[in-house]
Formats: structure tokens, sequence, C-alpha cells
């Protein structure tokens, strides 16, 4: 019996030591977005790819020699709870924390991270946003501790009315976005390039409505029909978008759909096949680009894919990833201040092109690409439209690579250097 | 002309699908006096049992058998807890539900997981009914008027033609005399509460494939079926009737509105800069407050009229 318990004991007590071992051994990097409610579809596609990023990293032999680890924490798109999540994180030690969803989220974390590494210098946090596009992140609002990964709005909108100018066919465009300082800063972004790049188009509709509570879009589309509008731009996300698409296709509402989000997460399958060419969508990745670098990556990540979440949609989050990774072995340390230096500034080549983190203002510089959602090949589309989405028979069809310097806008960020 | 008629039928099946809602709400608030705060979440229980039935045996099956699940599970609650609690006043049974509610929250994300589900319209009932001048208007949403016309028809039948009906309005004002008569009045209270139950279920398998079926759909339909019931009057069906309507039209046209203070005072003479005092305020528009117009009506109904439009009791 003694005998037992002690042998038990000392097994316990290597148990725990290979545990501590193991704990010096990781760099973890808090995963703070929705994980529940109504954006919980969005914030679990990140995550899984994320996860598959560390996976492929840690049987790679890891950085510095040290294992990758992505912790969850749900924030329920909520900035309110991001912050109390925030704490949990720095209770834990944890260094980095990756989020996307939502600007409001994005700005009240850059804000509380500055605040915490001012008053605890040697414990500092690097946030490093892959998705989270107001442009006032990056420019009024910067932080050295901030780095985006993702265009911010005013360039995706700079790319969407790129291929917008050379569309004769388009009239009258309608604007609905959330009411928040995203779905703001698309609004009036796209308001001011259309006058410059297409004076002679009318803006017959600008509407917010509020962020994850509409359930039945049907009034929005009337009013759309109402207006007479032959496109609509939107930055709408998650649900929002799809029950925006859901209720125009039911009430057979014939716009063509300028968004920034239409390409993923439940949208394709919620519009059906009757959307085919009438979507456009612009980000950094899909696919089915030309010379695409990352069509093994993208395929790997398919193979194992979880049910909800089958296609490779974050190629950004790759790029974000591979650059920590960069600046580490750079910096030879896994220090955030460090790190961060390291990180500002660094050019790099990429799966499609060359990338570059603007040291002005911590935004990544990189091509982007407006596509179209065609019928896939199988369903008799054209036939560079090889893989499609989310198995709805819809697949994207590039329109029009758009270089980094159509899209880089001037930054009016002061950074301040620790 | 053709948006309004098509925002005029908007209003009226999103309407027609909170009185669905909330015709079980203020039934059992009726029959029991017991506010049920864990309504909504028989609705998402209805939504998420249908959604699982039609992945095995279709849709129409899971038309009638998910709400019967749901009036089961209703029923049982009753009988095994809300009986129970009864005897410690309204104030318990108050706790009880709003207990209950996040119980099946918590069930539901256990077993269903916290994203969306797969639950969508059967391809027989998708596309358009008819054409209103160049708008399509779609099968389903004919279909869940359909679906709720007939609910209120054989809710009003069965409770003023049948037996059953008479001995629950009876059960209702005198509940010793009619046990005194030979009915069974627990077992009347525990069918009623597993009826409201199975009311919210049905209403959920119609709600959960036209919109979304997500854990948090019960948070987001939960505020406004108190307002449908506090604006009709507590307790009454015909009450919840126009008050669903009322609302369903409000909240579709408001959003088609884009009228704003600014322009009101702009008939004045008076202009709107951005220097104003609460320009932004002034700013908003209609359309934007949308969502917290039934709200505000509720509001103004419990200062002015605290019974409701068509209630009986005064709140």
């Amino acid at each position: 019996m003694n005998r037992k318990f002690v042998r038990a004991a000392a097994v316990g007590a290597a148990t725990a030591l290979l545990a501590l071992g193991a704990q010096a051994q990781t760099i973890k990097v808090a995963y703070i977005d929705p994980l529940s409610g109504p954006f919980a579809n969005t914030g679990a596609q990140g995550l899984a790819e994320f996860q598959f990023y560390a996976e492929w990293l840690n049987s790679h032999g890891g950085v510095l020699g040290k294992k990758l680890e992505i912790v969850p924490f749900d924030n329920k798109v909520s900035p309110q709870e991001s912050l109390s999540q925030l704490k949990r994180v720095e209770d834990e030690g944890i260094r980095y924390i990756t989020q996307g969803n939502s600007s409001a989220v994005g700005l009240a974390l850059s804000d509380a991270v500055t605040k915490y590494n001012e008053r605890n210098p040697g414990k500092e946090i690097v946030y490093l946003n892959y998705a989270a596009v107001d442009p006032a992140l990056t420019n009024e609002k910067c932080s050295f501790w901030h780095f985006r990964f993702d265009a911010n709005s005013d360039m995706k909108m700079e790319a969407l009315t790129a291929v917008m100018a050379k569309n004769k066919n388009i009239h009258k465009v309608y604007l609905i976005d959330q009411d928040y300082s995203f779905g703001h800063a698309v609004a009036d972004a796209a308001v001011e390039m259309l006058k410059r790049k297409r004076p002679d188009v009318q803006i017959v509709g600008n509407e917010f409505h509020p962020i994850g509570k509409v359930k039945d879009f049907a009034p929005y589309v009337a009013k759309i029909k109402a207006a007479g509008a032959d496109t609509v731009i939107t930055g709408n996300w998650g649900n929002d978008m799809s029950l925006l698409v859901k209720a125009g296709r039911e009430a057979g509402l014939n716009v063509d759909w300028y968004t920034y989000y239409a390409g993923g997460l439940g949208t394709p399958t919620a519009m059906g096949e009757s959307a085919a060419g009438h979507v456009k969508i612009v980000a950094e990745y899909h696919s089915n680009v030309a010379n695409n670098k990352a069509a093994a990556w993208d395929a790997a990540y398919r193979k194992q894919a979880p049910k909800g979440n089958p296609d490779f949609y974050y190629l950004r989050g790759k790029i974000m990833f591979d650059m920590l990774v960069a600046a580490m072995k750079k910096a030879n340390s896994d220090d955030p201040k460090k790190v961060a230096y390291a990180l500002e500034g660094m050019k790099m080549q990429g799966d499609l092109g060359e990338l570059e983190m603007r040291k002005t203002d911590h935004q990544l510089i990189q091509p982007l690409y407006v596509f179209t959602l065609q019928k896939s090949a199988a369903h008799g589309g054209p036939k560079e439209a090889k893989i499609d989405m989310e198995g709805s028979g819809l697949a994207p069809v590039t329109d029009a690579r758009i270089e980094p310097y159509v899209t880089v806008t001037p930054t009016s960020c002061q950074m301040k250097r620790p | 002309m053709e948006f309004f008629i098509v925002q005029l039928l908007n209003g009226i099946s999103y309407g027609l699908l909170l009185f669905m809602l909330s015709s079980g709400l203020t039934l059992v608030f009726s029959l029991m006096g017991v506010l049920n705060f864990a309504h909504a979440s028989f609705y998402m229980l209805g939504a998420y049992f249908a959604y699982q039935v039609s992945t095995y045996i279709g849709f129409y099956p899971a038309l009638v058998i998910a709400p019967l699940l749901v009036g089961g599970i209703g029923m049982l609650v009753e009988r095994y807890g809300l009986r129970k609690v009864h005897r410690y006043g309204h104030v318990a049974e108050l706790l009880f539900t709003f207990g209950l509610a996040y119980l099946i929250d918590e069930a539901v994300h256990l077993v269903w997981g916290r994203a969306a589900v797969e639950y969508r319209i059967p391809p027989s009932l998708e596309g358009p009914l008819f054409m209103v001048f160049t708008s399509q208007y779609p099968i389903y949403r004919g279909f869940m008027m359909l679906v709720s016309m007939a609910m209120l028809v054989s809710i009003w039948l069965m409770l003023t033609r049948t037996r059953i009906g008479l001995v629950i309005q009876a059960a209702l004002t005198h509940p010793q005399t009619v046990e005194a008569l030979g009915h069974n009045v627990p077992r009347v209270f525990m069918l009623v509460f597993g009826g409201g139950a199975a009311l919210a279920g049905l209403a959920g398998v119609i709600g959960g494939n036209a919109f979304v079926t997500e854990p948090g759909m019960a948070a987001a339909v939960g505020p406004i079926i108190f307002v449908v019931v506090v604006v009709g009057g507590m307790g009454s069906l015909a009450g919840a009737f126009v008050a669903s309507l009322l609302i369903g039209c409000l909240q579709t046209f408001s959003v088609g509105l884009d009228w704003k203070f600014a322009g009101l005072f702009a008939r004045f003479g008076w202009t709107v800069t951005p220097e104003t005092p609460f320009a932004t305020l002034w700013n908003i528009t209609l359309a934007q407050a949308a969502p917290v117009l039934p709200y505000l009506l509720m509001v103004l109904i419990l200062i002015f009229r605290p019974r409701g439009l068509l209630g009986t009791r005064d709140g």
C-alpha cells in the first residue's frame, strides 16, 4: 500500500515537472473571438485554421525550439467581454493575442493592450489583428503593439471601386452596412471613392442596421428594390451577410452585390446557385487564384477541416503566423517587445506576392483580388472555377488582381515607440 | 404602391410569427397566472428538434413531431417542477422559469454546439408564390401565414367550442368548483402549460429555417414577445394578435422610412448643423431606430394604458 503510494506520488511529481517543462517550451497565442452566439461560426473558422497552422509548425520543429499553442477565449463579439478575457490572458501570462471579428472589439483591445504595456514593462502583450479593418486602428488610433494583417476597409474599397469604375452597367448604387464603426467606415469610403472614380454613379441609399440583431431582412430588401438600385455594396459579415442575400434571393432582387465577406462562413450556402455571376468579393485570397502557391496548404487544410468550416479562408492567417515566426527568428527571442521591433518594416515573399508590414502604421501591404462567384466547373461553369465554396456549387473566379500600389492609402499614424 | 404592399405583406408575416410565439405565453399567463421566462427557450427547442427530425424523415413530419416533443417537455416541466414550486407563490414560479431558460440554453449548447445548424427550407416550399408587380413573394412566407392563421382559429375554437376549453376557462376563475365537479384541475394546468410550450415549439419549427437556428435565437426573441404580451394586454389572446400585427408592421414600415428629427425641424425653418446640440440624435433616421420602436411603444402603453390594448385587468 505504502509503496504503491510512493510510486504514485513519484509519477505524479514527474508529470507535474514535465508539464512545467512543457509550459516553458510553448509560445501561447490567445485567440479572442466569438465562439458562441450569432457569430460563433465565424470565430470557429479562424480557430480551426490557426490550430492547423500550429500543428504544422510544431510537427516541423516549432519556432526557436518551442511549440506554438493557440488558446481560445470566447468574447461573444462584445468589447466588454473581450476586456475581461484580456484580463484572463494577462493573468495566465500569455504574451500574444490575436483577434479579428469586429473593429469595435479591435479598438477596445488595442487601447487596453497599449495601456497595460505602459504600466507593466517587461510583461508586454502584442496584438495580432487578422480581420478588424476599421482604418482608425492604423491611423488616429494606431499603437506600436498592434499589427494588422488584413487590408483595412479603405484599401478594400479602393480595390472594389477600381473594378466598379470599369463596369459601365452600374448606374444606381445602394449601400447597406452594420451600424458600428466598421460599417460606417465602409459607407464613408464608398461614397468618397465612387465620387472620385465614377462621378456619374448615383448613390440611391445609405442604410445602417443594428449588427447581429436583424432576423428578417425582407423590409430592407424591399427598400433596396424600391430605390431602383442595380448594385449593392455591403460590408456585412456573418449571419448579417447570409440573411441579407437570402432575403434578396427570396424576393427576387436582381442586383449585383459588391461585398467584403460573402466568400465564406455559410454565405455561399445561403445564397445558392441563383447568385452565380452576381456576387463579387474583395479579399487577399481565394482557392482558384492563378499561380496559387498556397494550393497545397489549402488542400491540406481541407483534408482535415471540421465539418462546419470546410473551406480554407484566411490566407492572411498563414501570413500572420509566417511573419510572427520569422520575426521571432530574426529577434532570436520570443519576447514580445523584441518581436514587435523585428516585425515592423518586415518584408517577405508571400505565396501570392510581395508582403510588407509597413513601419509607419503596422498595416500589412499585400496584393488583393476582386472575384466573382460563378457556377463551379462541375456544375457547368467556367473551367477555372475548380474548387467550390462549402460544396455550394458556387466557385470563386478572379476578376482582377489589384497590386499593392493601387490600394495603399496614406496614414495619419504618429507611432509612439517604447 | 408596390413598395407599400410588399412591406405590408412582410409586416403581416413577421407579425404572425410573433403571434405564434406570444400566443402560448399569453395563454399560459391567462390560465395559470405564470409568467413563463423560458417560453423563448421552448421556441428554440422547437427549431432544434425540427432540424434533428428533418435530417432523418423530412420537414413535414417534423412540423408535427417537433411541437409534440416540445409540448411533452412542457408537460413534464409543469408536472415535476412548476407544480411543486406553485405553492410558494408567483415569485418562486418566475425564478423557476428564469432558471429553466438558462438550463435549456446550456443543454442546447451541449447537444448541438455553439454554431448555427444547417436547418433549411424544404425544396417544395422554395420559390415565389406570386408576384407583387415586379417583386416576388416567397412561398415560405405564405406558408408561415397559413400555419399561424390555422393555429389561431383552432385555439379559439378549442377554447370556446369544446368541452375541454370550457373546463379550462372555468378552472381559471373557479378551480375549487371545477374540482368539486369531478374534473382534474392539476391535469388541466399540465395540459395548458404543455400546449403553450407546443405552440412556441411550432413557431420554432417555422421560424428556425426562415431565419437562423442557433443558440442565440431564444435570447433574440425573448424580449420582443414580452413586449407583444404587454402591449396586447396580459392574458388576452386577441390582444396578442393585434399587438403582434401592430409591432410587425411598425418594425417593417419604420425600416422603410428615412424620416428624422432634422427633417421635421427643417420644416419650421430650423436647420440642424453638426454644431447643433445633440446633432447626432436629430440625424438618426427612423430606419435606424426601428429595432427600439417596439420597446418605446411598450413604455408608452405601460404609462397610458397599463392594462394593454385589449387587456381586462390593470397592470
